[in-house]
């Protein structure tokens, strides 16, 4: 994959509420918490329901099929960590059916020239290293 | 996104004022050395002091933001009789204007009588620039460890407040046809105001063609769309109107400050969760709304507008959320010429701002304001009897301050 951020910059430190979500990442299948409550999916996960404070969820499967909402082509590097990396381009998806839910990850394997907002993208998954994965998007 | 619960005869509108400002010289990051942060936060004091005529036998409140500095080894150095209130507005940038509010409202609710809001930034050992970066190599140290919450952000390599606002202004690009000259004439203007001042860092004009052979750093903000990283120093002195009468200084009122923001807007850059409806926004609405009621005014009753500009876009977005146009106007706005000192409709950052006069995380502003209010600003806008001042656009909590004559 052409257009990742270095994995000495990526880190994941899950919590109880996040947990759920990375483990799935690592095998490659993105899931979203939803409130068992009043049905409201949320993201990043969190102890409560924003809509109605509730704090189970159940761990609805995505196919990871999302609009690009927004993204900046990072072509300075502010670490030197990044620099051989770029241009990086980060983007912010929404996920359909997930009342605005958005993931943020690079936009892999494509020309920043290419990336427009409203562009439909798929996820595909970044092994950064054992057991940690991280969602990418690409292109529809 | 307005709750509307007043806070009815409970206002300390109009019962403070602030008596005094000052500042050590600016400095480029870094160029304060040797000097000590807290050493500088004292010497801004102390000029305020004496701008307003007061010593620090005077002073018993320190409200403070952004992360504040050590209250208990400032009061030991300075010999400072009795602090009576110290408090730090969560946050951080957010908060710069409304440290002043917390300090007004120390003195209204007669905790302390003589509050001081400073700012002090050295970044020499780190860098704004680099604030959400986590931990590297191993030995390399950056600013934000990883978090749960950060580990939905960090691994998309935004890992600096400039490319995260990139975002949001990409965001209102596409949304509002916005365009990279209407950033440019930010920068501009911006740059305009500073050269007439010799207590900013930058000197020469700043024309169209430069800003668009300027390197991109994070698109579609390139160089001139990012503030400067300096050295520093603000303090602001603030009293009761009562006392601010006997002072130095024409009394500088203050009329009204708010600090917080909705919920969702929330972490705001380091999320990106926040609504639609306010997605390409300061953050400011709410803080807005807030403020223009406490003090009883509208847009169209400031003189000159103030506006935190750590990134162009960010002051097209606040002049819309102060309603000084409509949502998606902004830029527009802007490329009619609107904040240009002295001919706009409102002048905006006569003082050269963050982007060109110094980036104190915006206690420069505040300290203009004054000055506007004053009448005794460099860049002075006629008969200037409102000002507006603001911190952030941030995480919440952001703020604002309006101060009238
Ligand atoms: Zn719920």
């Amino acid at each position: 994959m052409k257009g990742l951020t270095p994995e000495s910059v990526i880190n994941l430190t899950p919590n109880v509420w996040t947990e759920p979500f990375w483990a799935a990442a690592a095998e490659h299948r993105l899931v979203v918490p939803r409130c068992t409550s009043c049905g409201t999916h949320r993201m990043p996960p969190t102890p409560f329901c924003w809509r109605c404070r509730h704090q189970d969820v159940e761990w609805e499967e995505h196919d990871g099929r999302g609009t690009l909402y927004s993204f900046t082509v990072v072509r300075h590097a502010v670490i030197p960590d990044v620099r051989d990396a770029l241009p990086l381009i980060a983007g912010i998806v929404e996920l359909p059916n997930t009342e605005g839910c958005r993931l943020v990850g690079n936009i892999v394997d494509c020309e920043p020239e290419a990336v427009r907002i409203g562009l439909g993208v798929t996820t595909d998954w970044y092994d950064v290293r054992e057991g940690e994965t991280v969602p990418v998007f690409r292109l529809a | 996104m307005s709750p509307s619960n007043s806070t009815g005869e409970l206002t300390m509108k109009d019962k403070t004022a602030i008596a005094g400002v000052g500042s050590t010289p600016y400095y480029k990051r870094g160029e304060s050395m040797p000097q000590m942060p807290m050493e500088l936060a004292a010497k801004a004091l102390l000029a305020a002091c004496d701008d307003a005529g007061l010593t620090i036998d005077d002073i018993d409140g320190l409200a403070l933001y952004s992360m504040g500095f050590d209250t208990s080894l400032f009061a030991q150095w300075l010999n400072i009789p009795e602090l009576r209130f110290t408090a730090l507005l969560s946050g951080g940038g957010g908060g710069a204007a409304g440290s002043v509010g917390l300090a007004a409202a120390a003195i209204v609710s007669g905790q302390a009588t003589c509050v001081a809001s400073i700012m002090t930034l050295q970044q020499a050992a780190s860098r704004f620039g680099a604030s959400f970066a986590p931990r590297g190599k191993p030995g390399a140290v950056y600013s934000a460890p990883p978090s749960p919450e950060g580990n939905f952000i960090q691994p998309s390599g935004l890992m600096g407040p400039g490319q995260m606002f990139a975002v949001l202004a990409q965001r209102h690009m596409y949304q509002y046809g916005t365009q990279r000259e209407h950033f440019a004439e930010v920068a501009i203007s911006t740059r305009a105001n500073a050269i007439r001042r010799n207590t900013s860092l930058m000197k020469e004009p700043l024309t169209l063609d430069q800003y668009f052979d300027a390197r991109m750093i994070s698109e579609p903000l390139c160089l001139f769309d990012f503030c400067l990283e300096c050295d520093g120093a603000v303090a602001v002195i603030t009293v009761s109107a009562a006392r601010a009468k006997d002072l130095k200084q024409k009394p500088v009122y203050v009329a009204a400050s708010a600090n917080g923001g909705a919920g969702r807007w929330g972490q705001a850059i380091t999320w990106m969760g926040m609504p639609d409806e306010y997605f390409a926004s300061s953050g400011h609405r709410t803080v807005a709304q807030r403020a223009y009621e406490m003090a009883g005014i509208t847009a169209a009753d400031v003189d000159v507008a103030l506006l935190y500009d750590h990134f162009t876009p960010m002051v097209i977005m606040q002049l819309e959320d102060y309603g000084f146009c409509p949502i998606g106007e902004g830029g527009r706005f802007v490329a009619d010429g609107n904040i240009r000192w002295p001919s706009g409709s409102i002048p905006v950052n006569t003082h050269g701002g963050n982007l060109s006069e110094a980036y104190i995380i915006g206690m420069t502003h505040v300290k203009e304001a004054v000055e506007q209010i004053r009448g005794t600003a460099v860049n002075q806008v006629e008969g200037a009897e409102v000002a507006l001042a603001t911190g952030g656009p941030a995480s919440i909590p952001v703020s604002n301050l309006i101060l009238h004559s």
